[in-house]
């Protein structure tokens, strides 16, 4: 195969699951194990190439969660299974589940920020020794547009796991209604150096929810955050998903809040 | 070591380096300006000196002879992939100091940033060298020197030009091969110019105040910028650029995947599928490509990534100064902190 690293390589899709009217999960065959946290440019010859996280990875496959909301993602959503998708990468640095050996880990996750978060969910849910505790809070605009739903119900099992949806639209019977900033305050939180935040999702969604977070006293050094930015290479080369010195795709996706608060597009 | 050359002895050499090389240089087309009766000047395929314009600050940059606007990456037929066939071709590029440093940057950029070179970048830069222009005054709009620019010693030759003969200065020997035994050797270091008109105060801060990003002093961009993209296009050390596919219209399975260079000014730059975008507004893009040029570059890699040629400024329709914002932004740095 040629070492071109703009050359993607052909995948097959060996599963489809529909997640919503938007949303389709789509499980490729990959021989490497990706980070968590990771994105690859997924491509169809004659429509383009776009960057997609992985929402899910296992032996000999990854899951991606792709949303029909644009040009090749549409093209995506009219593949069958054992159809080919065109894939190079994984680009970004991913999540450091080091890091949270032992430790309370909070992940909020807001509509499709839920799907780079999944496998970190699933990873602990098999491994739960490894963590202190799991708590997760998840948002969606309306009931319709929940993903995941059946592991939600099951993540529910072994960790505490808030479920809200912005707009009820009068068929939601779970609990919780608004905006996941409204529920921060219902997770207990640990130690100030016990304690990691993960929080994905549009950037309206992570600062506000950031806020949340650090006005009860955690500390920006423990929010973690993903972002998502126009990409054209993955690289470090095509400049578009630069913010100040850093470029998305090479220092993040993945940064501490810290950093991200700092970084103004 | 220098070399004294009649004009017709120096076009007598273009003669012999035309056969190994492609000579690129500043080339006049007439009344393909911007507006009525004017020139443009841009880089070019040149087969004898007269053809070069030396006096004149080119339009566009030297850039397109390392990193072209419009680039095919590979031929896609259904499932098989084919890369370009790879050029063997020699590229002799004639340029000013800024613009030698100038290249450093897409060079910075392309082979530098990220975990590996981008091959295409690599295997044309490499077969490109570069003869300096002697630059001893400056022209409109430039300010190099702030910039720390007007200086290189990276070239292959240098040259300078007056009324009756050119002189060469000739670094790589393998250019010696060229020179006649009749031209006559004599002393020649080419001089660098060392003031302009133009001076900038680029700010020198480890740390950008937050307060900067929102200042009231990029509005004035807001309503005069027209995201056009042509302080991007011309610029030498832009290096954006989107990816596109194509299909060909007799046959919707074949085609290729082309890059062309992109605009952080120009509409569409940041959108993403589903409809979030970032700096709509063309203040923004402006504060976002000046603290690029000249805070940002140097954060990552060291250097401005401005070296001061002017030609945004020269060539902007709404006639913004670009360095007249840098020293603008300098005393918003300056009243912030104190």
């Amino acid at each position: 195969m040629n070492k071109n690293p703009l050359i993607p390589k052909p995948h097959k899709i060996i599963g489809i699951n529909r997640e919503t009217d938007l949303e389709s999960t789509f499980r490729i065959e990959m021989d490497t194990a990706p980070v968590m946290g990771q994105f690859y440019m997924v491509s169809i010859p004659r429509i383009g190439e776009m960057p997609i996280s992985i929402s899910g990875i296992g032996q000999g496959w990854i899951d991606m969660t792709i949303r029909n909301v644009g040009k090749v993602s549409q093209a995506v959503h009219f593949l069958d299974m054992e159809s080919t998708l065109f894939l190079r990468g994984p680009y970004g640095n991913g999540f450091c589940l080091e890091e949270f050996k032992g430790q309370h880990l909070v992940i909020a996750a807001g509509g499709s920020g839920i799907a780079p978060v999944r496998p970190i969910v699933e990873y602990y849910y098999n491994n739960q020794h490894e963590i202190d505790k799991l708590d997760l809070l998840f948002g969606f605009k309306t009931p319709d547009a929940i993903m995941f739903g059946k592991d939600i119900k099951r993540w529910k099992e072994r960790f505490k796991t808030i479920l809200t949806v912005d707009d009820a639209c009068g068929i939601w019977d779970g609990e919780c209604v608004g905006l996941i900033t409204g529920y921060v305050k219902d997770i207990k939180l640990s130690e100030y150096d016990r304690m990691d935040v993960i929080i994905i999702g549009p950037p309206v969604m992570i600062k506000f929810t950031a806020a949340e977070f650090i006005k009860r006293g955690v500390s920006e050094e423990r929010i973690i955050v993903s972002m998502e930015r126009r990409m054209s290479c993955g690289l470090g080369k095509c400049g578009h998903c630069k913010i100040g010195e850093h470029y998305i795709c090479l220092d993040g996706p993945v940064f501490r809040y810290n950093d991200a608060f700092k970084m103004i597009d | 070591m220098g070399w004294k050359f009649t004009n017709t002895a120096f076009n007598d050499l273009f003669a012999g380096l035309t056969e190994d090389y492609i000579i690129l240089a500043p080339k006049r087309f007439v009344n393909r300006g911007r507006f009525s009766d004017t020139d443009l000047i841009r880089y070019d395929e040149v087969k004898k000196s007269d053809d070069i314009i030396w006096k004149e600050k080119s339009t566009f940059s030297p850039k397109e002879a390392v990193f072209p606007v419009t680039q095919t990456l590979f031929y896609f037929t259904e499932e098989a992939f084919r890369e370009p066939q790879p050029e063997e071709k020699q590229y002799l590029v004639f340029l000013r100091p800024c613009d030698i440093n100038g290249i450093r940057r897409p060079d910075t950029i392309n082979l530098k940033n990220g975990p590996e070179p981008d091959s295409y970048y690599a295997n044309l830069r490499k077969r490109v060298r570069f003869v300096m222009i002697e630059c001893t005054e400056s022209f409109d709009n430039c300010f190099c020197v702030s910039m720390k620019s007007n200086i290189t010693s990276d070239y292959d030759m240098a040259v300078r030009l007056t009324d009756d003969k050119v002189l060469l200065e000739i670094k790589n020997d393998d250019f010696l091969r060229y020179i006649r035994s009749d031209i006559p050797k004599i002393e020649f270091r080419p001089e660098f110019v060392l003031e302009n008109k133009i001076k900038v105060n680029v700010p020198e801060v480890d740390e950008m105040p937050a307060g900067v990003y929102e200042h009231e002093m990029w509005n004035e961009y807001k309503s005069r910028c027209i995201a056009c993209g042509r302080c991007n296009t011309t610029c030498v050390t832009c290096t954006c650029h989107t990816t596109n596919d194509i299909f060909y219209d007799d046959n919707s399975l074949a085609g290729e995947r082309r890059r062309t260079w992109a605009s952080c000014h120009v509409d569409g730059f940041t959108d993403m599928a589903g409809g979030i975008s970032f700096r709509k507004d063309n203040g923004s893009r402006m504060r976002f490509k000046v603290l690029h040029k000249i805070y940002d570059y140097r954060k990552r890699f060291g250097e401005h990534m401005c070296v001061g040629c002017g030609r945004c400024d020269d060539n902007c329709p709404e006639y913004i100064s670009y360095s007249g914002c840098i020293n603008t932004l300098n005393k918003v740095i300056r009243e912030t902190v104190s």
